[in-house]
């Protein structure tokens, strides 16, 4: 199979990284040449296995319903490119 | 090299101890050789005159119980550090100063050890030589032009390099085993599981383990012993019960069954890998190991399926780096073009690459093929480990396909920089222990490292195979400090 | 358009269209904290001041779940009579948006908590069951401002990580009437088990409503849109309405319906397609790597079940059963958990001697007017339930007349004040001595000798006067009944 430019454009839509021409076509020959050695799994057949998500055999600890965080709105927006104390800040949303 | 460099962790540890040396003293000196080091490119961010402050404290009022008393330590760059820069090798994160600390460096801080800076690293642990880090690329001490191996290439470089006594990287798919054999180190990737993940930047969830990187395999224990506890933060962090690795630390391996897979012996593999392992096997058997040969028939599908899980995962991990609550932001008309050009600008080309394998195989009419497929083949590879462990203790396989390469050899051909990982890997995928270690050099003299993977929660059997080899192989690295003007 | 009562049918051309609806809940789990973090769910909060680094997806952070919301989950399951799932898996549903703060919302896909259900509505023409498909729970997002800076969106985070459940019914749904009741029906279980405060206003209950259209009696379903987040049931049936009728039009033009989804603007009362966001719509679901798979005991939800209140179903039945009341009063007076409670209690504080029926009639009646007149709920009622008891009691004792109650119950509003006291200290006792009430009859009779003829002569309505003329003299004290005796007896 190939990957080609629309698909390249569409993911590149999907995980929010713009492109350039160049830059998609460089990562389409990449994403091609990784794919043809991805492909190799499908020698497999793995009709009758189950999926394997996570190694750790154990199951989800609870933890108990208690408010342990403190308002810490300075630390939390510190760190952001834009902010006006009390908000996150972004560009306009467009619908 | 001044004297107190040289010094393994343990010796550094006892003269402090013994009040043979100050905190300061040693902090001091591996400050000095640091700042002769600019070089290397070992470190992102360093902290020298905090850490010879806190030095100075903990000589005021030494508390000489600790495991870590006053012992200077750079970590990767991966590990968030309250109030220090995190970037993570990354332009997206190069302003971003966590409030908050990782728990295993916590657990470092509260044995006793300073903070000496943050260590380059592969762009979100993303790479096999650091060479895809914003910060640039990171030299190996072994030789200029040659990487350190990735994505702990600072990490490995700074052991190697004597600029901290220890560290401790991170290990996704081989990103402290492969730097390790690289730079001639020690290097541990525990079992998923015992290492909280908390306060790590995160790059493959089912994967990511930190551990430690030393200069031997009695340091490394020691380490291990720190870094490793339960903790209620990570839903994946194991309860189990955790071994004191130095004090049980034991070259008697005798009777232990170490398992040789057919199936590492892969075509194209270098004479001098194939002879290294040979001489392994010798090594394992003068210890007095039992050597079986096992079957792990799924191994050439670890590679492939490591590229649908840990891309995948990633995509979804990095998608929180948006330009909104933290980092790198660029200007946009409207949220959704800021969103593009932040990510476009603030990511290099192999994280992009890896979001966008991630996106692909995970997007609709393609996770059964492929994301769906890898878990399914990630069972198989476990099941083969499960199998093999039903026979053997541990099993001894090479580190890596080769030794360091230079830097720009393979910077342009993603799939042949991916193979580096072909043994690592599949360790990841099962979530077991294995450990690198120093074992010989090649024809230029690089060094060449020997992984032993262990059964799940079975650190102390592969430290113990590893210390008791590591005597036999009596490992010289070859270093010439020729970065140092 | 609308046939009878109970059908929606929509008429074109002498097609006539059948509308089938499926909601989907999303309903704010009660509890402390929120799903995956320590931070607070508090409503109404500053912005931003109830986030966690986990809230706002600082790198590290990792999410470690709410006991206590599963166990609501888990109840909310059992309330809607549905498979409790042993074995359940949260996924990450991808997708980047300003109040996303992780890129991805961590909810069920594949595994909910719970599965397939029921739920009974009491519909004027008989019972209707509604199928619930699933219910799975999932974090909310925070909030995106856009009116409050003309350039800037601005993003509270207070509700990001807040636990919700959504609850999915099948398309069994047939008109905004039954959409209506079927909401008020969750709404009503969860607020009984103490799972969700059913608050549409502050958004702890919103719906995804699933619409499509097709001819009657036909088998197939039509292409259905989704008309995201509407928040008050008005609204949905508004909004229900607008959908049908265009999706018929579409149909009758013969236009195809584009499945998508659509946005509901209460201002034009309209549904717009949100086509923009239709191209980002790939969630790329998988199962998060940072949570392990939830497992359940059996024992464990045994705890939750032994738990679980007396529903709204079974208690409208031990109510029709126990105090006889009429099985349209009893739907009302179990609808809300709190009305119902406050029967009860009434029931229990009139004591012995009750009359059940008259207890029903104040509560529906006068009770409610009151309420809603000052926009109360009945657990902040004026009037508690010990002096409404007291108050039906003076009625059937025959201390009061129903209409001095009516007085008594308008002086009882402010402050609660009890009945008996209000009769003693403004001596509303009702006259019940016939010797009194005679001589009081007497003198009426006298005074009005013409007219006490005339009755005689066949003029019967006159009787109403008479009484009429013994409430006024008597100041409304007079024992009803008995002046209707007496009148009998002496005219």
């Amino acid at each position: 199979m190939s990957i080609d430019l629309k698909t390249i454009k569409h993911i590149s839509k999907l995980s929010r990284i713009s492109l350039d021409e160049q830059k998609a076509e460089k990562l389409a020959s990449d994403l091609n040449s990784i794919f043809e050695f991805i492909e190799k799994l499908n020698e497999l057949n793995t009709d009758k296995v189950e999926p394997l998500t996570s190694v750790a055999e154990t199951t989800l600890k609870f933890r108990s319903d208690e408010v342990k965080s403190e308002n810490i709105r300075e630390q939390i927006i510190k760190n952001s490119p834009e902010n006006n104390e009390d908000f996150f800040v972004v560009p306009k949303v467009v619908e | 090299m001044s004297d107190i460099t040289n010094q393994s962790l343990t010796s550094l540890v006892n003269n402090i101890k013994n009040k043979k040396l100050s905190s300061e003293e040693v902090t001091q000196a591996f400050v000095d050789r640091s700042e002769k080091s600019k070089e290397l490119n070992a470190y992102i961010t360093e902290d020298f005159s905090n850490a010879i402050n806190k030095a100075k404290k903990f000589d005021q009022n030494p508390n000489l119980d600790l495991k870590l008393p006053g012992i200077p330590m750079a970590v990767k760059d991966l590990f968030c550090t309250e109030n220090i820069r995190t970037t993570a090798g990354s332009k997206i994160l190069k302003n971003f100063i966590p409030t908050y600390e990782s728990t295993v460096t916590q657990n470092i801080w509260n044995e006793g050890a300073i903070l000496l800076g943050k260590l380059n690293c592969d762009e979100f642990a993303m790479g096999s030589s650091n060479e895809t880090s914003f910060y640039g690329n990171v030299q190996n001490p072994i030789d200029n032009g040659l990487v350190p191996g990735g994505s702990s290439g600072g990490s490995a470089a700074a052991v190697s390099g004597r600029l901290t006594p220890i560290t401790i990287g991170t290990d996704t798919g081989g990103s402290i085993r492969q730097p390790a054999s690289f730079t001639g180190t020690v290097g541990l990737k525990p079992t998923y599981g015992s290492c909280s993940r908390y306060g790590i930047v995160a790059f493959a969830s089912s994967l990511d383990q930190a551990g430690p990187m030393a200069q031997n395999v009695e340091d490394c224990a020691l380490l291990q012993e720190v870094i490793s506890t339960y903790d209620k933060k990570d839903s994946t962090s194991i309860d189990f019960k955790r071994n004191d690795h130095s004090k049980e630390l034991t070259k008697n391996i005798k009777g232990k069954k170490i398992g040789i897979p057919k199936e590492y012996r892969v075509e194209g593999m270098p004479k001098e890998i194939e002879d290294l392992w040979q001489k392994g096997i010798q090594y394992a058997k003068e210890c007095g190991a039992e050597i079986i040969d096992i079957s792990l028939p799924n191994t050439t599908y670890a590679l492939p399926t490591y590229y649908i899980v840990a891309p995948a995962e990633a995509s979804s991990n990095l998608a929180r780096y948006d330009g909104v609550k933290y980092g790198f932001r660029a200007k946009g008309e409207n949220l959704i073009d800021m969103y593009e050009k932040t990510r476009s600008e603030g990511f290099g080309a192999e994280v992009q690459r890896r979001i966008m394998i991630g996106t692909y195989v995970l997007s609709s009419g393609y996770y059964d093929a492929y994301y769906l497929k890898a878990q399914k083949v990630r069972k198989l590879i476990k099941n083969d480990f499960d199998e093999a462990y039903k026979k053997v203790d541990a099993i001894l396989t090479p580190s890596t396909p080769s030794s360091a390469f230079k830097i720009g050899e393979k910077k342009d051909d993603p799939v042949s920089m991916y193979l580096n990982d072909i043994f690592t890997v599949p360790v990841n995928l099962a979530g077991l222990p294995a450990i690198s270690i120093p074992a010989g050099h090649d024809a230029s003299g690089y060094p060449l490292g020997l992984q032993i993977i262990g059964k799940a929660f079975k650190e102390q059997e592969i430290l113990n195979v590893a210390y008791a080899m590591e005597d036999k192989i009596n490992f010289k690295n070859k270093i010439t400090d020729w970065w140092i003007k | 358009m609308t046939k009878d009562k109970s059908e929606y049918l929509i008429e074109r051309h002498n097609n006539v269209y059948e509308v089938v609806i499926g909601l989907e809940v999303h309903a704010q789990v009660t509890s402390n904290s929120k799903l995956f973090s320590s931070s607070s769910t508090k409503f109404g909060a500053e912005p931003n001041t109830q986030v966690s680094l986990v809230d706002a997806a600082f790198p590290g952070m990792l999410p470690v779940i709410n006991e206590f919301c599963v166990k609501q989950a888990i109840k909310t399951g059992i309330g809607l009579k549905a498979k409790i799932n042993k074995r359940s898996v949260f996924d990450r549903k991808n997708y980047f948006y300003a109040d996303l703060p992780q890129g991805y919302q961590i909810s069920q896909f594949k595994y909910p908590i719970v599965g397939e259900g029921t739920v009974i509505l009491d519909m004027p023409e008989g019972q209707k069951e509604v199928g619930i498909e699933r219910l799975h729970l999932e974090q909310d997002a925070g909030k995106s401002i856009h009116d409050m800076d003309p350039q800037n969106t601005l993003v509270d985070l207070n509700r990001s990580g807040v636990a919700l459940m959504e609850i999915v019914s099948k398309p069994d749904l047939r008109t905004p009437d039954e959409v209506s009741a079927y909401i008020k029906k969750l709404r009503s279980i969860m607020r009984y088990l103490g799972t969700c405060d059913g608050n549409m206003q502050e958004g702890s209950l919103r719906a995804d409503v699933n619409i499509s259209v097709r001819l009657k009696d036909s088998k197939e379903l039509g292409t259905r849109c989704e008309i995201k987040n509407v928040n008050s049931i008005k609204f949905m049936q508004m909004a229900i309405d607008y959908e049908a009728n265009r999706q018929v039009d579409l149909i009758e033009e013969g236009k195809s319906i584009d499945q998508e989804t659509r946005l509901f603007d209460t201002k034009k009362n309209e549904t717009r397609s949100m086509r923009s966001k239709e191209d980002a719509h790939d969630y790329r679901y998988f199962p998060d790597p940072d949570l392990l798979p939830l497992e359940v005991t059996d024992e464990f939800i045994n705890e939750l079940k032994a738990d679980i209140p007396e529903l709204p179903d079974d208690k409208k039945k031990r109510f029709i059963d126990e105090f006889k009341v009429s099985p349209y009063e009893a739907t009302i007076l179990v609808s809300d958990i709190e009305t119902a409670k406050y029967f009860e209690e009434v029931v229990a504080k009139m004591g012995k001697n009750q009359d059940i029926k008259l207890a029903v009639n104040w509560i529906t009646g006068e009770l409610f007017a009151v309420l809603n007149n000052k926009n109360l709920e009945i657990s902040q009622s004026p009037i508690s339930a010990k002096n409404l008891a007291k108050l039906v009691n003076l009625i059937k004792n025959g201390t009061i007349s129903g209409k001095i109650a009516k007085t008594i119950f308008e002086l009882m509003i402010d402050g609660d004040k009890d009945p008996q006291t209000i009769v003693e200290e403004k001596g509303l006792k009702q006259e019940s001595d016939p010797k009194a009430l005679e001589a009081l009859i007497d003198k009426i009779i006298d005074d009005n000798r013409e007219k006490a003829i005339e009755y005689k002569n066949g003029k019967e309505k006159l009787f109403g006067f008479f009484v009429g003329q013994a409430m006024k003299v008597s100041g409304g004290k007079a024992n009803p009944q008995l002046i209707n005796e007496i009148l009998k007896k002496k005219l």
